[in-house]
C-alpha cells in the first residue's frame, strides 16, 4: 500500500490503483453495507434490491444457518434458535442484559461474555455477529467483484471495551480486514457534515434498536473533533417494543405465555410502534397458541404515556454530553437524527424541545452510518489524493481505572479524551520481598468497582525482590484509535524486565479465535491452510509495496548499508511470498517489520518537520 | 523515538513558552500535526510505521491537552522551571481562603438541598468569573514578575476552585434527574 499521505500533497509515487473497501453498519436491527461509487456512497443491496439485512441469525441442528429476512420469518415458529438482536449481547454477561426474562434464548453465562445453547449448539455471540458480516462481505465481494483491502464497522459510541473487541473479534472471524472500528454517530456526522458542507457544533442523537449514543462534535474546516460522548448501550427501539408488549399482556390479561406466543407478540409490538409513527392509532391482533385471541387498539397518546420514561432516560446523557463538552444547547448548531427509532413523534418533539431547535432528519436514519462509515473506508483504504482527506478525532466515552483498597476506583484514563491516548502510572510494593503484583483494570464512571466493567486483570512477575515500596513499576495504558486498551509495564530501578500477563476478562483468547474459525470452516467450502496463506501472502505484498514506496521517497534518509539490508529482507519476502510456506512467509514479514523500524520513525521526523516548517513559512508571509 | 518528541511542548506548537497563548495558533499547529501523524494515515502502513504513528499521536494529544487546560499549562510552565507545585502534599492554605471555601461549599449545599436550580446557575457564572481572574493572575505571576512561587500558590488555589466546579456541576445533574 503506497503511503500516500506521508508524502508532499501530490507527490503520491504510487500508480493510481481504486482500492475496494466498504463501510459496514453492524445494527441491532438491521446491518448494512456500503461504499463508494464514482464519488458517491451508496448502500449495496442484496438480490431483491432491499438494501437491509435484518439482523436475524436462525440455527438448526442439521448445522445449517439461516441469515436476514429468511431467518426473520421463522422467527414465531422457533423463537429459541433464531436469534434477534445479538448486538446487546456483545461482551455482556446474563446479568447485564435487560428483560432477559422475555428473551426465549437459552442462555448460559460464561466468563466475561454469555454463550446461547441452540439446536446447532453452543454459540458465543461473536460468532453470530461473525455470520452477519460474512453475509455482508459476500454481498460486497459479488457487488464490487475484487479483493477487499478492508471494511470500516461502526459501534456505538458508547460501547466498552469488551463490546468493542467482541465486535473486532466478529469481523476478524467473518474475514474482514478491520480498518477502523467507526463510532456510529461519528460516522453519521461525516456523511452530513459532508452532505451539506456544514460547519459549527453540532449534537448527533442516534437512537437504534438496542443502544443509545449522544456525540456533540465540532466540525470545522475538515477536522471532525468529538467533543463529548454519552449514551446508554442497553437501550433502543426493542425497549419501546417490550413497553407495548407489557401493556398488551396486561390489557388482555394474558399470563404464562409461551415462547413462540411472546416472540409473535413482540413482533406485533413492533409493527404496532412503527405504524404508530404516522398513524393517531394501531390495531393488533393475534392469535395465541392458547386458542386465545388478542384484539388491541392503541392510540398514539397512550403509546406516548407509556414510553415517556425511557424518552427520559435519553435526555440525562444528553445533558451530561453538553455539560462534560462545556456548551449550552443555544451554542448547538444542529441536532442530527440517526436511527430508525427516532422516527418516532415523541422522540422528535424530546430532543426539539431539548435543543430548542426542529432536529435535523435530511438523511435517511437508517442508512446515514453505513454511508458515513464507507466514505471513511475510502479514505483509509488510501484512494484519496493526500491534503483532501478529513481528520477523525474521536474520544473515549468511557474513564478507565484500577481497583484500588476498599473495592474503589482510580481513574487513570478520563472519560471523553482524544484517543489515541496513554498514561502512565506508577505502582510499588506493599511488602519486603514481594516479586508480583496484582493490578484490575475497569472501565466506567462509578466510583465502585462493581458498578463498573472488568477489562482484565494483570499480574507482574518477577518483580526483584526489594524492601516494601522501593520497586518502580510502570504500567503504561494506551487507548488506540479503535478505542481499544492495551497495556504494558516494566520494573524501572532494575534492569530486569517483569513479565506481565494480562488476562483479559471477557473476549476470545486466540486459540479460541482460531477453534472457531475452523469450526466455520467445516461447515463453509473454504479450505483452511489455503485461506491462511492467502492471508499471509496479502500481507506480505501490501509489505513489499509500502517498504519500496517509502524507499522511492525518502531513501536519502538511509545509509547504503541500511538500504541494502531492507532490500535484502524485502528480496528474501518476494520470494517466500511466491511460495506456500506460511509460517516462514510470517517470520520474514517480522524480519522485514524489525529492518524498517528506525526507517520508519525518520521518516515520521521528517513528515512532522515538513508540517511545521510550511507553517512557519506562512506565518512569516503573513 | 523521534528527535521532536523530546521537544518542550511550547516548541512543539511554536508558542513563546508563555502563559497567554495563542489559542488560534495552538489548534491550527495541533490540527496539522495530527493529520501527519494520525494512525488513520497508516492503516495500511508496516507495522513499524503504525506503532511510531501511534506513539505520536498519543504525544502530541497529550501535549495539546497540557497546553490548553490553564491549569494544566501553568503546572507544565511551572516544572519548566523547576517548580513542582506539590499539589498531592502540599495542602496548606491561608485560612481566609479557606473560609471562602466554606461558603462556596455552603452555598452549593444550600442551593442544591433547596433544589434552586437558578441559584447554582448563578454560582456556576460566579465561579466562572473568580476562575477567568486567577487565570489572570497567573499570567501575570509567570510571563511578567517571573514569580514562579506565587504562581504555585495561585495554581493550588485553581484546584480548590476547579473542584467546586465539579460539585456544582454534579448538584446540577442530581437536579435534572
Amino acid at each position: 500500500m503506497a503511503l500516500l499521505q506521508i508524502s508532499e500533497p501530490g507527490e503520491s509515487s504510487a500508480p493510481h490503483q481504486h482500492r475496494l473497501a466498504v463501510g459496514i453498519d453492524l445494527g441491532t436491527t438491521n446491518s448494512l453495507v456500503a461504499t463508494m461509487r464514482n464519488g458517491i456512497a451508496v448502500v449495496l443491496n442484496d438480490h431483491e434490491g432491499r438494501p437491509l439485512l435484518p439482523s436475524v441469525v436462525g440455527y438448526s441442528r442439521t448445522g445449517g444457518v439461516q441469515l436476514g429476512y429468511a431467518a426473520q420469518a421463522e422467527q414465531a415458529r422457533d423463537p429459541k434458535n433464531t436469534i434477534v438482536s445479538v448486538k446487546r449481547f456483545m461482551g455482556r454477561g446474563v446479568k447485564d442484559v435487560a428483560n432477559i426474562e422475555n428473551c426465549p434464548y437459552d442462555f448460559v453465562d460464561a466468563p466475561g461474555m454469555l454463550k446461547i445453547r441452540t439446536a446447532a449448539g453452543m454459540i458465543s455471540p461473536v460468532e453470530v455477529s461473525a455470520e452477519i458480516l460474512k453475509a455482508l462481505r459476500e454481498r460486497a465481494d459479488q457487488a464490487l467483484g475484487g479483493e477487499l483491502v478492508g471494511a470500516v464497522v461502526t459501534v456505538p459510541a458508547y460501547f466498552d471495551d469488551a463490546q468493542r473487541q467482541a465486535t473486532k473479534d466478529a469481523a476478524r472471524l467473518a474475514g474482514l480486514n478491520v480498518l477502523r472500528l467507526l463510532n456510529e454517530p461519528t460516522a453519521a456526522a461525516i456523511a452530513y457534515g459532508l452532505d451539506n458542507a456544514a460547519e459549527g457544533v453540532y449534537a448527533v442523537y442516534d437512537l437504534g434498536g438496542g443502544t443509545f449514543d449522544i456525540s456533540i462534535l465540532r466540525l470545522s474546516r475538515g477536522v471532525f473533533e468529538v467533543m463529548a460522548t454519552n449514551g446508554d448501550s442497553a437501550l433502543g427501539g426493542d425497549d419501546f417494543d417490550h413497553r407495548l408488549y407489557c401493556w398488551v399482556v396486561e390489557k388482555a390479561g394474558l399470563s404464562l405465555l409461551s415462547p413462540e406466543d411472546t416472540s409473535a407478540l413482540l413482533i406485533k409490538a413492533r409493527e404496532a410502534k412503527e405504524s404508530l409513527s404516522a398513524h393517531a392509532d394501531a390495531r393488533i391482533t393475534a392469535t395465541l397458541s392458547t386458542g386465545d385471541a388478542v384484539d388491541l387498539t392503541v392510540r398514539q397518546v397512550e403509546f406516548r404515556e407509556m414510553t415517556h420514561n425511557l424518552v427520559a432516560k435519553t435526555l440525562a446523557p444528553t445533558r451530561k454530553a453538553l455539560r462534560d463538552a462545556g456548551l449550552t444547547v443555544g451554542e448547538v448548531k444542529g441536532v442530527v437524527m440517526v436511527g430508525g427509532a427516532t422516527r418516532m413523534p415523541h422522540v422528535q418533539h424530546a430532543v426539539g424541545e431539548l435543543f430548542r431547535q426542529a432536529p435535523l432528519n435530511n438523511l435517511d436514519p437508517d442508512k446515514v452510518v453505513a454511508l458515513g462509515a464507507a466514505m471513511q473506508a475510502n479514505v483509509l483504504a488510501g484512494n484519496r489524493p493526500s491534503g483532501d482527506e478529513w481528520l477523525l478525532l474521536d474520544v473515549i466515552p468511557l474513564s478507565l481505572g484500577i481497583e484500588t483498597m476498599g473495592g474503589l476506583v482510580e481513574k487513570i484514563i478520563v472519560r471523553n479524551s482524544t484517543i489515541p491516548v496513554a498514561q502512565a502510572q506508577e505502582f510499588t510494593t506493599f511488602r519486603d520481598g514481594q516479586t508480583a503484583m496484582s493490578v484490575h483494570v475497569v472501565q466506567g464512571d462509578r466510583d465502585l468497582v462493581s458498578d463498573c466493567r472488568s477489562l482484565a486483570r494483570f499480574e507482574l512477575r518477577g518483580i526483584p525482590p526489594m524492601v516494601a515500596g522501593a520497586a518502580r513499576i510502570r504500567v503504561t495504558f494506551q487507548v488506540d484509535a479503535d478505542g481499544l486498551l492495551s497495556v504494558s509495564a516494566r520494573e524501572s530501578t532494575s534492569d530486569v524486565e517483569s513479565s506481565v500477563t494480562v488476562k483479559p476478562s471477557y473476549g476470545l483468547t486466540d486459540d479460541q479465535i482460531t477453534q472457531m474459525l475452523k469450526d466455520s470452516y467445516e461447515h463453509a467450502r473454504d479450505d483452511v491452510h489455503a485461506r491462511a496463506l492467502r492471508e499471509q501472502q496479502v500481507e506480505a505484498e501490501r509489505m513489499i509495496e509500502a517498504t519500496e514506496s517509502a524507499l522511492r521517497q525518502d531513501a536519502d534518509l538511509l545509509s547504503a548499508g541500511e538500504i541494502d539490508a531492507i532490500g535484502a529482507e524485502v528480496a528474501a519476502l518476494r520470494q517466500l511470498a511466491g511460495g506456500s510456506d506460511q509460517r516462514a512467509i510470517r517470520v520474514q514479514i517480522d524480519c522485514v517489520n524489525r529492518a524498517t523500524g528506525p526507517f520508519a520513525a525518520r521518516r515520521m521526523d521528517r513528515s512532522v518537520r515538513r508540517a511545521l516548517t510550511g507553517r512557519n513559512v506562512e506565518s512569516i508571509g503573513s | 523515538m523521534a528527535l521532536h518528541l523530546q521537544q518542550n511542548f511550547f516548541d512543539l506548537f511554536d508558542l513563546p513558552a508563555r502563559f497567554d497563548l495563542d489559542a488560534g495558533q495552538l489548534d491550527r499547529v495541533y490540527r496539522d500535526l495530527q493529520s501527519s501523524v494520525h494512525p488513520d494515515r497508516f492503516v495500511n502502513a508496516p507495522e513499524a510505521e503504525r506503532r511510531v504513528s501511534m506513539q505520536q499521536a498519543t504525544h502530541v494529544n497529550e501535549a495539546y491537552q497540557t497546553l490548553k487546560n490553564p491549569v494544566r499549562r501553568a503546572a507544565y510552565l511551572l516544572a519548566q522551571h523547576g517548580i513542582d507545585p506539590q499539589f498531592e502534599t502540599n495542602t496548606a492554605m491561608p485560612a481566609e481562603f479557606l473560609i471562602e471555601q466554606m461558603e462556596w461549599r455552603e452555598a452549593i449545599e444550600e442551593a442544591a438541598g433547596s433544589a434552586d436550580a437558578r441559584e447554582l446557575d448563578q454560582l456556576s457564572s460566579r465561579l466562572g468569573g473568580e476562575l477567568k481572574r486567577m487565570y489572570a493572575q497567573i499570567g501575570h505571576q509567570i510571563d511578567e514578575r517571573g514569580d514562579f512561587s506565587g504562581a504555585a500558590d495561585t495554581v493550588r488555589k485553581l484546584m480548590f476552585l476547579e473542584k467546586l466546579g465539579m460539585e456544582i456541576g454534579d448538584a446540577m445533574e442530581a437536579l435534572e434527574s
